[in-house]
């Protein structure tokens, strides 16, 4: 296996991927202004979404958490954010700025949408010519951060797509890299095979509160077993029967060697190397925006049905080894394993190919998703607004 | 060529994982943990993705799969079956 790359070197140490500049939005209300600033400077990305407004209490620590480590992560080189008023913005800001890296704030009360896109758009321009100046590097291999989440699954993503994954995080946590997965109702059936995996019992313990929180929520809400919901209609129709199979083919994704080091809450980053599980929603651009909210460079997606999920700032690897999905949405598959099932690949030899295309996509090759436009920024709400 | 596989030599059920397995197929099994094959006959049509059943089965019995228990029959299903949402359901929620 390589032992390098070539990313982007960032103030603060951490290494990206990819160069963005991205115009965040606090709130709904600013979505109009940052899509009028990345229209204004080609090359810059804005980001919207619905929420910012009236939340309160862990919902909103988890609003600014996510808004905060998206602008922080390494795969941004700078940021310019919009809010409606100045006092939040500025949060999001001063966190973002922790990084070292350049960010402009932006209120639009007293100034309307004329003023403000005028001067957000001043910044963006600077920021990106500024970006655009950085050259990569080559950076060591433990210094890339991996995370892993599947979608649109079926049973081949349990024999073929998922261990594919797990084969790759078995390589990658002996060569030292930051791994994660979470999915936190997805693992019910497996809970006890995962908690075996941790590295100690205050692992363990932390990763059973996690997993007994969700299932009191789903208790608490369920109006079924969650057939259809949990595992998908997709996933049925796929052939996955049953939440507990579901699971048991999700959990191939962390291998057979690598250890559960520790435990996440939601958009949390690591302290650390090592494999760690972040509690959060199965609910494919939730995960995946809450991995590239904890800073994490490079993602994993195995898919059986042909999920076609991207992220605005985070590139998504799709594997499949269903040979009808491979054959049907080939313009969806980064790296084919359908030979997993047919004996004309071995898991290791698999696991090498993810390798070589994660390799690739961190030197600078668009995934698929990138390719096809693929944003889908979906923030996690954890209950109503005030 | 391999028609469906599992995970485990326990398992109960495996998965078809190529297209147009019909009833009367005699189906070859891969037993990815062993690297081993076994010879089955399909007695249904299954789609690609979906389960066929290893041995007969009885309502209450524990299905096998990845060796662990994946859910329990509630409807008899014979070797050669499709097993799925029809005849399996969750043991939880």
């Amino acid at each position: 296996m390589q032992k390098t790359f070539w990313g982007y070197r960032r103030e603060n140490g951490r290494v990206g991927v990819r160069n963005h500049v991205i115009v965040l939005p606090v709130d709904d209300l600013s979505n109009a202004a940052a899509e009028a600033v990345a229209n204004n400077i080609k090359g810059t990305l804005a980001i919207p979404h619905p929420y910012g407004r009236l939340q309160f209490g862990a919902d909103l620590d988890l609003h600014f958490r996510t808004l905060i480590g998206t602008g922080a992560n390494p795969n941004v080189a700078a940021v310019v954010v919009i809010g409606i008023e100045d006092g939040w913005t500025q949060k999001v800001v001063d966190g973002i700025a922790r990084t070292g890296k350049p960010v402009a704030g932006y209120g639009i009360e007293l100034h309307g949408d004329h003023d403000t896109i005028m001067r957000a758009s001043k910044s963006a321009k600077e920021f990106l010519q500024w970006a655009t100046e950085k050259h990569r590097v080559e950076c060591a291999l433990n210094e890339l951060w991996v995370s892993t989440k599947c979608g649109e699954s079926d049973t081949t993503s349990g024999c073929g797509a998922n261990p594919t994954v797990g084969d790759a995080f078995d390589k990658l946590y002996e060569a030292g890299c930051t791994l994660l997965f979470g999915e936190t109702s997805e693992i019910t059936g497996g809970e006890r095979l995962v908690a075996e995996r941790c590295r100690d019992d205050r692992v363990r313990a932390d990763f059973m509160r996690m997993f007994d929180r969700y299932q009191a929520m789903i208790n608490r809400h369920k109006t079924s077993d969650l057939s259809e919901s949990q595992p998908t209609k997709g996933n049925i129709a796929g052939g996955l029967t049953t939440i507990e199979e579901k699971a048991l083919g999700n959990i191939q994704k962390i291998g057979r060697k690598c250890v559960v080091d520790g435990v996440l809450d939601k958009a949390e980053e690591p302290t650390g190397p090592g494999l760690w599980f972040m509690d959060s929603s199965s609910a494919a651009a939730e995960m995946v925006t809450l991995c590239a909210a904890s800073g994490f460079a490079v993602h994993f997606f195995p898919t059986g049905q042909g999920n076609v999920i991207g992220n605005p700032i985070l590139p998504v690897i799709k594997i499949c080894a269903n040979p009808r999905t491979v054959r049907t949405m080939s313009e969806h598959v980064d790296v084919d394993t359908s030979g997993l099932l047919q004996r004309q690949l071995t898991m290791s030899q698999a696991g090498d190919k993810l390798l070589d295309m994660m390799f690739r996509t961190a030197n600078g090759r668009y995934t698929a998703a990138e390719a096809l436009g693929h944003r889908e920024f979906v923030l996690t709400r954890l209950y109503e607004s005030a | 060529m391999i028609h469906c596989v599992l995970h485990d030599p326990q398992d109960s059920v495996a998965v078809v994982v190529v297209e147009n397995v019909k009833a009367g197929t005699r189906l070859t099994g891969l037993v990815l943990d062993l690297d081993r094959t076994l010879e089955l006959d399909c007695v249904q049509d299954i789609p690609i993705g979906h389960k066929v059943a290893l041995r007969d089965l009885a309502v209450g019995d524990t299905v096998i799969k990845y060796g662990v228990d994946i859910g329990k029959v509630v409807k008899p299903i014979r070797k050669g079956e499709h097993a799925h949402v029809h005849n399996i359901k969750t043991k939880r929620w």
